[in-house]
């Protein structure tokens, strides 16, 4: 038995792959088969190639482009979906554990489809080292399924560094009090080559762009070291967290939660603690 | 120009996550509630385009008898009118949630004329499942776009920004269209006390479809253990800066 998998670059498609295997013998759809990016004609793509080997589950990493061509390929083929599942055993139903509230909630639940549709949250399984499967060949795409397609792109604006790639974040949360109070995170973060994070509190309040917001709807990043400053670390907040190496915690309430799930903690005012430690590296240059 | 924004209530879960007896649900007893984050956007967007081309917008909701009041709330952002799609509160999977929704479109478009956007979050707070809009586009038979950023209507069509890693891909479609954005397509407005005076005495219609047994079907919860990180205080106050920037030499950052 076949089971399909789509394959994009990097870590995630291995890991997709890992489950998969579970399923059979892996083919595989290259993300980039068809260029520029057209989602439906991706889908329709997959669609064609699980009925023509009779697959016994179709795979993708639960990355944005992942999820949205298994949803496509789902709407079309009329059968649900599991998305950034964590473990799966095969059977009917499938059985399966999947990320709810962006990795702060399991859920355990029982897949009942004639072709499982699944996708696997990145960075939860390890990375297949196998040999890679083998991509099938593909069939020119029908107009029709290339009305949305990617037309343009658009550079980054910002010319600071990103929070995706960056070693390390400074983040400031509600206990920075406005907007003009980000200075002393801005002057660490320059000073430390670092990018400036913050919580869905300040960019609500319209304190910070929300480019800057780091959480399950904002950026999830993977820095060397993160410094929480004033943030009480809801769980919106911490599920971007999940990547970080090291979490710094600075907070006037030793009891807040993301003081309770860091790594080193600072208990105090952010206004004198901040300061003290662009002082303190100032010195020491 | 007429737009429809579909929303979901989800609880305000705040630092950490407790559940009910039977594993299924979040205990809400003590928490508040919300739209997700992401739907807001889309709230605030469909008020943005009715107010620059007239028309009328439409908030829909899935969920329990309580949803009224986000409902109410997108109603407070400028939406013109509200559908209740009434449960008991059960779990509903993405399929049976876009069947129902599906359904209420169409009536709507059935009585008043097509929608010219329907607005979905690009993934709910809590299933996250990253399918519902799509599966309403698709039914509908109309270009669906995910994850936006910025939408800008030019003419009979919709120019989109979808945030990529290193920038944002473009993506022009005629309308009428289905979009699902992300937070931080605009900046939501406080709603003003005048604009919830007037979303309380707005008409919301209310219908309670049939649940279809789900086919991804949800067994319980469980709360993931621990990072194990044990923190280590650095101290209080000033006088802990140079072991901060210890840890920072440590690390290899310095």
């Amino acid at each position: 038995m076949n089971v399909l998998v789509l394959m994009e670059p990097g870590d995630p498609s291995r890991q997709a792959l890992t489950l998969a295997r579970k399923f059979g013998d892996p083919r595989s759809v290259r993300m980039d088969a068809i260029q520029p990016f057209a989602p439906d004609a991706l889908a329709a793509t997959l669609a064609l190639a699980a009925d023509q080997l009779n697959v016994s589950a179709v795979f993708a990493a639960g990355t944005d482009r992942g999820n949205e061509v298994m949803a496509r390929l789902a709407a079309r083929a009329g059968l649900p979906l599991a998305t950034n599942c964590i473990a799966v055993t095969p059977g009917q139903p499938v059985e399966l554990t999947r990320l709810r509230w962006g990795g702060s909630l399991l859920e355990e639940a029982r897949l009942h489809s004639p072709r499982p549709l699944i996708t696997v949250a990145p960075h939860t399984v390890p990375a297949d080292t196998g040999p890679a499967p083998a991509e099938l060949d593909l069939k020119p795409s029908a107009e029709s399924e290339l009305v949305v397609r990617v037309s343009d792109h658009v550079a980054p604006s910002n010319g600071g560094v990103s929070l995706t790639t960056a070693k390390v974040i400074v983040s400031g949360g509600r206990g920075v009090g406005s907007k003009e109070g980000f200075a002393i995170i801005e002057e660490l973060a320059s000073l430390l080559g670092a990018a400036v994070g913050c919580s869905r509190a300040v960019t609500s309040a319209g304190w910070r762009p929300h480019t800057d917001q780091v959480g399950q709807t904002g950026t999830k990043v993977a820095p060397e070291v993160y410094i929480a400053c004033g943030i009480s670390g809801a769980t919106q907040h911490m599920a971007g967290l999940k990547g970080a190496k090291r979490i710094v915690a600075i907070n006037s309430d030793p009891q807040a939660p993301l003081m309770l799930n860091a790594d080193y903690t600072v208990t105090g005012d952010l206004k004198e603690i901040v300061p003290a430690i662009t002082a303190e590296i100032r010195k020491r240059k | 120009m007429r737009i429809a924004v579909c929303i979901k209530r989800v609880p305000i879960t705040g630092g950490r996550i407790l559940l009910t007896d039977d594993a299924r649900a979040i205990n809400t007893q003590h928490l508040g509630f919300t739209m997700s984050p992401h739907e807001e956007c889309g709230v605030e967007e469909a008020a943005r385009l009715i107010e620059a081309n007239k028309g009328e917008s439409v908030v829909l909701t899935l969920g329990p008898p309580e949803a009224v009041e986000q409902l109410r709330d997108a109603m407070a952002l400028g939406v013109d009118r509200a559908i209740h799609l009434q449960t008991d509160g059960q779990e509903w999977d993405a399929e049976a949630t876009a069947s129902a929704l599906l359904e209420a479109i169409s009536a709507d478009e059935a009585a008043y004329g097509p929608f010219d956007i329907v607005f979905f979050g690009n993934e709910s707070a809590d299933s996250g499942g990253f399918q519902v809009g799509i599966r309403v586009g698709y039914a509908l038979g109309r270009p669906c776009v995910t994850g936006l950023k910025k939408v800008t209507v030019e003419g009979s069509s919709v120019r989109c920004e979808q945030e990529v890693e290193g920038g944002r891909d473009v993506y022009v479609v005629p309308l009428p269209a289905v979009l699902t954005v992300k937070e931080g397509l605009n900046l939501p407005r406080y709603p003003s006390v005048p604009g919830k005076m007037r979303a309380r005495s707005k008409p919301v219609a209310v219908a309670t479809p049939t649940r279809l047994a789900p086919r991804l079907e949800l067994v319980r919860l469980a709360v993931p253990a621990g990072q194990g990180r044990r923190a280590e205080s650095l101290g209080n106050g000033a006088t802990a800066a140079p072991a901060v920037v210890e840890v920072l030499r440590k690390a290899g950052v310095l």
